[in-house]
C-alpha cells in the first residue's frame, strides 16, 4: 500500500509520438459527452491535479468504468473480509455515510448505538461490566490491546522497583502481521513459537509456556489461525500460565485475537471456553468485518473490565463543554460501519448468527470431506474432523462423515476454513506436478484460492486455503471440488512439468513501479502474512 | 468512545413494574408492522443480543429512526470534518462500498487509483518521488509520521553508540490531541511548548528551538492551529533548527500535522513554503475528510522520499505470490473513501479546490469583519487581517475591507477559521455575561458554536469558534451574524447574572452511564488532550 511516486505517462507520451499512433489520433469531440470528451482523449489525471474542474457526470463514469476491473469478491475464496450486506443495511450506511464516530456531542443517537454494541459483544464474550471500544478493525484493537498489556507491566515493574526497558511478548509463528506489527513499533521483542504438526499448525502452548519469564507482557492467543482455521487452546493456555504463576510468582496475561473467531465460537461452540469466562483473559479483539458479517471498516476491542486499561492510556478530551475519553489510533473516522454491525445484531439476533456460521461450518465440512473423497488431496484442517481427532493421516469413513453433517458427532472447534494441499499419494504419482499451478488453473474458470507456504519451520509444506463464508452456497461448493479435481487431473495428464511459471499472474509493471525499491534487499523490512 | 456495560434497562423494568403501568399497558400486537411489532413494545435489544431474527425492514426501520435524533451536519459550525458529496460521488461510494483497500490482490483497479492519488499528493506538496501511504485520518498519519522520526533517531543514535532511551519530541501546546498520544503511547518525552498572545496562540519558535537537545526526535509543526487557525511558522522553525544543526550538530526534522491545512496552502497560498520545498520538512499528514472534502475515514501521509521511511517499520507480505508492501496501523480497511477522494480530485481539479476554498476565506473575512463592526466581539483569528497585522487591538477599517475583498490586500495565509471573544468594551458593560451563555442561545437557534478555553497559559482567555466550510454559504454568513448580535444584545438586557447553568445541555444519562468512573479522572497521570 506503500506507493512511489513513478511518472509512466511520461512513457504513454513516447509511444503517443511514435509513428504509428499517428494512424489512431482523432480530433477531440469525437467521442461521447457521457464519457467526457475530455478525458477520453486526454487521458484520466494521474500524476498531477488537473489545471481545470470537469462534469460530475463524467467524473463518475470515468472512475466508475475503471473500478469495474477490481475483482469481483463472490468468487475470492481467499479472504475472511465480508462483502455483502442486505439492501437495508445498504440504505442505513448511505444514510449515514457523513456520520464521524469521533464526534460525540453532533451525534448522541450514534454513540447510544456504539455504547450498545459493546454491550453485546460484552455479554457475548461473557464478561460482566466490560468496556471497550469499536476500531477500523482487527489491527488497530491488537495494537490497542497489546499496548495495554505493556503499559500494565510497565507499572507493576516499576511498582516492584525492576528495569521495566525489556518488554517482551509470545505468539505462535502463524501471527497474523498486526501481532509482529504491535512488536516492532512499540518495541517491545517478539518471542515467536514455531508452530508444529503436532500443534495443529498454531501455538504450541507448552513451548509458549517455557518462553515466558518476566518480562513477558503477555501471551497473544489466537482464534483462529488464520493458515488452517485451528483455535488455539485458549484454556490451556491459561492453565500453563496459571502453572508458571503458582511456580514463579509471574501473573502474565492474555490477549485473544479473535478477529475471525470472535463471532464464530459464540455460536457455533458456546460451551468452548476461550473468552472472558477464563480469568487469564484480560482483552479480546474481533473483526466485525469477518463473521460479524459488516463490511470492512468495523472491528471491537474489549477489556475485561476497567482496572485492565491503564489510566494514562485513556485521554479525556473536552469539547463543546462535553467530555469524552478514547482510547484509540484513529480519531475521525466513519460512523456507518458500526451502525452496519448493530444493524446485524437487531436483524439476525443469535438465530441469525447461529444459523449462518453453522451454514459456513456444514459447508466446510461437506467441501473437506469430499476433497479427502478424491484422494487428490489431503486436508490439514481438522473442522470436519470429529473432536480430538487430528491430522489428515486419519481420513474420515462414509459413517462418520455422516455423523458429523447429522450433528450427532461433535466435530473440532475451528473456523469454517479448508487448507489443504495435493495428497502425498497424488505427488509421488505425479512428480512434476507443482501445487502453486492448481491456484493458476483455478484462476482461469474465475475461482482465487491462495496456494502458500505454512509458517517458517513449516514452510516446506505449501497449503491451498479455500474461506467458507455466507456467499459460498453449497451450489458453489460443488462448482469448486468439480474444478479442482479438474484442475488436478489437468496437470496430472501434462506430460512434462507444468510450466507454472507462464501461468502464474505477472506482476503489473505500473503498480510495480510504485513500490519501493526492490533491491536493497539487504535492508529489508520484515515479513509477515495478511489473512 | 469508550463504553462501559451498565444495565440501565433494570431502571426501565423497575418502572415498567410499577402499578401506573397498568394503565398503559397495551396487547403485544396492535402496533404497525412497518415498525416491528415485536420491538415497538418489547424494546430494541440495547445489552444482550436479541435471541431471534427480526425483519429486516423493520430493523432498518427502528435504526433509522433512533439516528434520526443525531445533530444536522450543516448547523454545526464547530467542525472541520466535511460532511457532503455530490450525488455522483455517493453513487461511486456505495458501489465500492464493501472494498477492502488492504486486499491489493484482489482489488487492482483500486490500487492504481491509490497509487495515483499519492503522486498527485506529493505534485501538490512538491515533492518529486514522494512515498506514502492512505490512512483512516490524520491521527494514524501524525502516529506514523511520529513514528519514523523516532527509529530514525534510533538508528542515528545506535550508529553513534549512544543511548536511546530517552526520546522527545517538541510541539507547541496547541496540539491536537493526536500529537499527544504519539509522545503517550510510543514512549517518547513530549515537550510542549506553551503558546502565547506573541506567538499568534500557536507554536513559538524560538521557544520550541530552545527546547530542543540532541534526544529531540523531529518537531510536530502545525498548519494551522485548531484553536484559532493560524499556520505555524513551518519555514521559519526550519531555519532555527538549521542554525541549531550549524552549531550543535543536532539535525532535526520537522513533521507537519496539515490536518486541516494541506488542502488550504496549496490553493490559497501557494507561494507559501511549508511543504516538502523546506529540505528540513521530511513527511506531511493531512485529512482528506477536512479540506480535501471527502466524508470521514481518509486521511495521508508522505515522506520526502523513501529513505526517511526506516525499512524496519514497512512489513512485507507475501499474499497469493504476490508481493505488497504496508506501513500502516489499520490494515483491512473501507477503500470507497479513497475512491471517494480520487473523485474530488478529478471532479473538481485545481480549479475547483481554489474557487471552493477562496470562497470559503471570503466567507470567513467578511464573518471575521462583520463581528468587528458590531462592536460586540474581538476576533482573534488574523485570517482577515493584512499580511502581518496581528492582534484584535488592530480593528479593520471599511476600506481596508474593501481592498481585502476585492484581494487587493494579501491576507495573513490561515484556514477559514473565525475565532472571536466577547469584546473588552462589551464586557466592561456588561461585567454579569458569561460567555458561554452565547453558544447556548445560538443552539436554541440551532447553531453549534462552541465556546472554549485556549490552551494552558492563555487558558484565562475563552473564545467562540466558527469553521467555514464549503456548506457555509454567505446567506448563512448572515444569518449567524444577526444570530450572534442577537444573543449579545440578549445577554445584555438581562438584567442579573444570567444563568448559563439552567440552559447548559446536560449530559445524557444514559451515555454518562457507560462512560468510564468519573472519580479517576483527576489521577496526574490521566491524558487530557482536544480534538479539532
Amino acid at each position: 500500500m506503500l506507493h512511489k511516486h513513478v511518472d509512466t505517462e511520461d512513457m504513454i507520451r513516447l509511444a503517443k509520438m511514435s509513428s504509428v499512433c499517428s494512424h489512431f489520433v482523432k480530433p477531440h469531440n469525437v467521442h461521447t459527452l457521457a464519457y467526457g470528451s475530455r478525458y477520453a482523449t486526454e487521458d484520466i489525471p494521474k500524476y498531477k491535479l488537473p489545471e481545470k474542474s470537469a462534469g460530475a457526470q463524467a467524473t463518475y463514469q470515468l472512475i466508475h468504468d475503471e473500478l469495474e476491473l477490481d475483482g469481483r469478491p463472490n468468487m475470492n475464496l481467499a479472504s475472511f473480509v465480508h462483502t455483502w450486506m442486505e439492501p437495508e443495511a445498504d440504505k442505513l450506511i448511505m444514510e449515514n455515510i457523513g456520520k464521524n464516530l469521533s464526534d460525540q456531542d453532533e451525534y448522541p443517537a450514534t454513540m447510544r448505538i456504539h455504547a450498545r454494541c459493546i454491550s453485546i459483544i460484552g455479554d457475548m464474550w461473557k464478561a460482566k461490566g466490560a468496556i471497550g471500544t469499536s476500531t477500523v478493525g482487527s489491527s488497530e484493537a491488537v495494537l490497542l490491546g497489546g499496548l495495554a498489556m505493556k503499559k500494565r507491566w510497565q507499572a507493576k515493574m516499576k511498582a516492584l522497583g525492576k528495569d521495566a526497558s525489556c518488554p517482551n511478548i509470545v505468539m505462535g509463528n502463524n501471527a497474523q502481521v498486526a501481532l509482529e506489527k504491535f512488536a516492532r513499533y512499540f518495541d517491545v521483542e517478539c518471542r515467536l513459537i514455531p508452530v508444529t504438526a503436532e500443534s495443529h499448525y498454531c501455538l504450541d502452548i507448552h513451548k509458549a509456556a517455557e518462553a515466558c519469564d518476566e518480562n513477558t507482557i503477555g501471551v497473544f492467543v489466537i482464534l483462529g489461525s488464520t493458515y488452517t482455521g485451528h483455535f488455539e487452546d485458549v484454556e490451556g493456555m491459561s492453565k500453563e500460565l496459571d502453572r508458571i504463576q503458582a511456580e514463579k510468582g509471574w501473573d502474565i496475561s492474555i490477549h485473544v485475537d479473535a478477529a475471525s473467531g470472535g463471532f464464530v465460537a459464540p455460536f457455533a461452540f458456546p460451551k468452548l471456553k476461550w473468552s472472558f469466562d477464563l480469568p487469564r483473559v484480560q482483552s479480546i479483539n474481533t473483526s466485525g468485518h469477518k463473521y460479524g458479517l459488516a463490511y470492512a471498516g468495523i472491528g471491537w476491542v474489549l477489556w475485561r473490565s476497567e482496572e485492565y486499561l491503564p489510566k494514562e492510556l485513556v485521554f479525556t478530551l473536552t469539547y463543546l463543554g462535553a467530555e469524552e475519553q478514547t482510547f484509540t489510533l484513529n480519531f475521525s473516522r466513519p460512523a456507518c460501519f458500526m451502525i452496519g454491525q448493530y444493524f446485524n445484531f437487531v436483524r439476525l439476533g443469535k438465530q441469525g448468527y447461529t444459523s449462518i456460521v453453522q451454514n459456513d461450518l456444514d459447508n466446510a465440512r461437506v467441501l473437506s470431506i469430499a476433497l479427502e473423497e478424491s484422494t487428490y488431496f489431503d486436508v490439514l484442517s481438522d473442522v470436519h474432523r470429529t473432536k480430538g481427532v487430528f491430522g489428515y493421516g486419519k481420513k474420515s469413513g462414509l459413517d462418520s462423515i455422516k455423523g458429523t453433517i447429522a450433528g450427532v458427532m461433535d466435530s473440532n472447534p475451528a473456523l469454517p476454513v479448508v487448507a489443504f494441499k495435493l495428497s502425498d499419494q497424488f505427488k509421488t504419482e505425479n512428480p512434476h506436478v507443482k501445487q502453486a499451478a492448481v491456484s493458476t488453473l483455478l484462476r482461469t474458470r474465475g475461482w482465487i484460492v491462495p496456494n502458500y507456504a505454512l509458517p517458517p519451520a513449516m514452510d516446506k509444506i505449501e497449503i491451498l486455503r479455500i474461506v467458507v463464508r455466507e456467499s459460498f452456497s453449497q451450489e458453489l461448493v460443488g462448482t469448486v471440488v468439480a474444478d479442482l479435481i479438474w484442475a488436478a487431473e489437468t496437470l496430472a495428464a501434462s506430460e512434462s512439468e507444468f510450466d507454472v511459471d507462464i501461468f502464474v499472474r505477472k506482476r503489473d509493471p505500473v503498480a510495480d513501479a510504485h513500490k519501493l525499491d526492490p533491491h536493497e534487499d539487504h535492508n529489508r523490512g520484515p515479513v509477515g502474512r495478511q489473512c
